[in-house]
């Protein structure tokens, strides 16, 4: 027996991002390490918590492993409570068989009971693939305001980039009369941020529906939210303003790293107002040494520097060694540059050693053919030997042979 | 001896006075060390480390840091159902005043706490001493020898401490003679680390009340030499015991050199409580050499063999050299410091010029603004 919550919120985690090939080789797009010390699947915990949600529902199910160990009890989000707090829900056996959760409007659907237990008034859909912050509250109040069945997350994008998004048309009173789903020719740059609110008595009576219906697929963007605006329920589009971006490519993440380090960019991560909680590693604060020169960078504890990082994000206990360069680059949670090495315009993910005088990456200045350029990728705990070159663009997910 | 079988117990505020300008407003367990750690977190994560599941820690005045800081003891895993972690804070009886005098007061203060717990043994530490040692092999050696009373000790030149006890042993580290300890001479010196049966201390601190002893090192220890079979665990590692504020700030400072840092913060994992800050930001024209940096900080100038704890900002144009600068400490543009040590939330306006010299840091006290 639960009391009665008035929203709780259902994280979507299951999803692999295969664009981002050997990073989620082991784990799942939500635990994706981003910006010195978090995980993706932060920024969406620390809203929920920043706007008093505190029971969220975290699905899982493309390699959980290190995603549950990472979310344990919840106790670093205060998400550790008696009454609600974080749930991993996978996948499970019942009476009718086993199945995946086959798409995103198919995993509320197989775990109606555990929304069922708080009875809310409103659910709250999220997923764990964006940075951004956000306080939730203040849309779940535009959805009662607005009296709304569904209210759904909306920011204004460039009209270039447009036609990558499932945009919406809006009329003046926030109500939404169309959707395009990534059209060829926009004629909206409002998009869609994959945060949705829904009234649960609505959303379950649609679930139901949409499970019945053999020619769906299951998803909330395809099919239940088209289900449901051609049935004529109240769909609202609520304007968010302020840092947003999906992880989804090797690009935007690197990308999305670096936007810490630029002043310009409106995503301050030491606001204590609304602080993004994670779990902090146990290590001693990071130390520079005489050798070394960093500038204009983003350094986590445990990190141990004699060479020269400039323009580039370290997470925890990365070694950098006398004579190494890291530049333009993102090194996850205890890689290795040992001296004489490079690298640039790169990731460099968990525990990889990049052995001395290895040249990781190029500038893109550098590269005659710009269609080869692009971010090189190492894979966690890959070795790359003596002297060995990743090439722009690479992405290696197995030892490389030095060449010395 | 299983660990889970040794009751911790931890004074948070022996020595106080020898850091005076550092605990006017905290225990000696809470005064913030080494960028991101309190001094007690060394004491509790030890314990842990070795496996001891239940502790106790003898607070006697400005606890509230203290408080704060350990909270439920979550961060070192000791919120638990069985054991965990209890504050034992001072309190009036019809015999005692509450604020005890010495060691052997306070602990008859914790009797209670004591008397109810399970544990078999009692391991008993002070917060200023830093070492990250594993106690079980302590355990070890006194089951080995078949000790009353097992004593940590060090070679070194003897701090300032008065009432330390001076250790002679034997080639099997069989203690055969205590002493005062002699300020500034090199010895072998106890670092206040004792394991024992607790119902031995039970009745060597009931006897000691009774007959109005106060010391613990001199009254206990030294008058059951003969009847007691005492022996030394001399500690490995790193260890240092603060004496003064000079201490404290090179102790602070030794973490720069590489093997000490391994040695103290490494060896075993450190827990303390967590900030949830971000990473350190370095600006366009920072430089820094040989210097410790916690999350948090936010670098636009120079910084030189210094260590800066979390949520420190260094302006534009600012020169840190030998410096020590606590938890958001506020530095403006243009500024220079030289061998200074500031407390939590100092703020240094722009322009401003400090210098104090290496055995004589100009100590600025917590949140003034200069």
């Amino acid at each position: 027996m639960s009391r009665k919550h008035e929203c709780i919120a259902m994280l979507l985690a299951g999803g692999q991002g295969s664009r981002l090939g050997i990073l989620t080789k082991n784990i799942a797009k939500p635990a994706v390490p981003y910006g010195g010390k978090y995980r993706i699947i932060d920024f969406p915990l620390s809203n929920c918590v920043n706007s008093n949600i505190y029971t969220v529902g975290v699905l899982t199910q493309y390699q959980p492993l290190e995603l549950n160990d990472y979310i344990g009890n919840g106790s670093a989000w205060d998400l550790d409570r008696t009454d609600g707090g974080v749930h991993i829900l996978s996948p499970y056996q019942q009476i009718k068989g086993t199945e995946w959760y086959k798409g995103t409007a198919n995993a509320i659907y197989q775990n109606i009971n555990f929304i069922d237990r708080y009875d809310p008034e409103y659910v709250l859909i999220l997923s764990g693939d964006h940075i951004y912050k956000m306080d939730y509250s203040k849309m779940i109040n535009f959805h009662k305001e607005k009296n709304a069945d569904c209210t759904i997350a909306m920011l204004e994008v460039p009209w270039e980039e447009a036609s990558r998004f499932g945009l919406m048309l809006v009329n003046e009173d926030g109500s939404i009369s169309e959707f395009e789903e990534k059209p060829k020719n926009p004629r909206s740059n409002k998009a869609s941020m994959g945060v949705y609110v829904f009234s649960w008595k609505k959303l379950r009576a649609y679930l139901l529906d949409d499970e019945a219906n053999p020619n769906s697929s299951n998803d909330f963007g395809k099919d239940l939210i088209p289900a449901m605006h051609n049935a004529g329920e109240r769909m609202f589009a609520y304007a968010f303003d302020g840092y947003w971006k999906d992880v989804g490519t090797i690009d935007s993440l690197w990308e999305a790293n670096l936007d810490l380090l630029n002043p310009q960019v409106d995503l301050d991560l030491t606001d204590s107002s609304w602080k993004i909680y994670s779990k902090n590693p146990v290590t001693c604060p990071h130390y520079v040494a005489d050798t070394a020169k960093v500038q204009n960078s983003m350094i986590a504890e445990g990190c141990e520097i004699a060479g020269e990082v400039d323009f580039s994000v370290l997470f925890a206990n990365v070694t950098v060694e006398e004579g190494a360069v890291v530049r333009d680059s993102i090194m996850m949670p205890g890689s290795v540059v040992k001296s004489g090495a490079i690298v640039q315009y790169a990731i460099v993910a968990e525990n990889a050693v990049i052995e001395n005088n290895a040249v990781v990456g190029k500038r893109p200045e550098e590269t005659e053919n710009k269609d080869e350029w692009g971010v090189a990728v190492v894979g966690a705990g890959v070795n790359v030997g003596k002297g060995a070159v990743v090439a722009p663009k690479a992405m290696i997910g197995e030892d490389v042979k030095g060449a010395e | 001896m299983r660990a889970n079988n040794v009751l911790g117990l931890i004074f948070s505020n022996t020595y106080d006075h020898y850091l005076n300008e550092l605990t006017a407003m905290r225990s000696m367990g809470s005064v913030p060390y080494g960028g991101r750690y309190r001094l007690i977190d060394f004491q509790l994560s030890a314990m842990v480390n070795s496996g001891i599941g239940k502790v106790g820690i003898i607070t006697k005045s400005n606890y509230q840091s203290l408080m704060d800081h350990v909270g439920n003891g979550r961060a070192w895993d000791l919120s638990r159902k069985n054991g965990g972690l209890f504050i034992l804070p001072p309190f009036n009886t019809s015999t005692a005043s509450g604020i005890y005098s010495g060691r052997i007061e306070a602990i008859s203060n914790a009797m209670d706490f004591v008397s109810h717990s399970d544990e078999e043994y009692i391991l008993m530490t002070d917060c200023n001493t830093l070492y990250n040692f594993d106690f079980a092999e302590m355990f070890r050696q006194h089951e080995k020898t078949g000790a009353d009373i097992t004593i940590a000790y060090i070679n070194g030149v003897a701090p300032k401490i008065v009432e330390l006890a001076e250790l002679e042993t034997d080639d099997g580290n069989r203690i055969t003679g205590i002493s005062r300890s002699r300020s500034g001479v090199e010895s072998n010196y106890a670092i206040n680390v004792y394991l024992m049966r607790k119902a031995l201390l039970e009745r060597l601190i009931n006897e000691a009340m009774s007959l109005g002893y106060h010391s613990f090192t001199m009254d206990i220890l030294l008058k059951n030499i003969d009847k007691l079979k005492m022996y030394g665990f001399k500690a490995p590692g790193y260890v240092r015991m603060l004496d003064d504020m000079q201490s404290y700030f090179e102790a602070n400072m030794s973490l720069l050199d590489s093997d000490n840092r391994k040695a103290l913060c490494l060896s075993q994992p450190v827990y303390t409580k967590v900030k949830d800050d971000v990473p350190a930001i370095y600006g366009l024209n920072s430089e820094v050499k040989n210097s410790l940096i916690a999350d948090g900080c936010v670098i636009e100038g120079q910084v030189i063999n210094s260590v800066l704890f979390r949520g420190v900002h260094i302006g534009k144009g600012t020169v840190i050299k030998d410096s020590v600068l606590m938890q958001n400490t506020y530095v403006g543009d243009n500024v220079s410091l030289n061998c200074v040590l500031a407390d939590k939330d100092v703020v240094i306006k722009p322009g401003k010029v400090l210098s104090g010299d290496k055995t004589f840091p100009i100590h600025i006290g917590k949140g003034i603004v200069i």
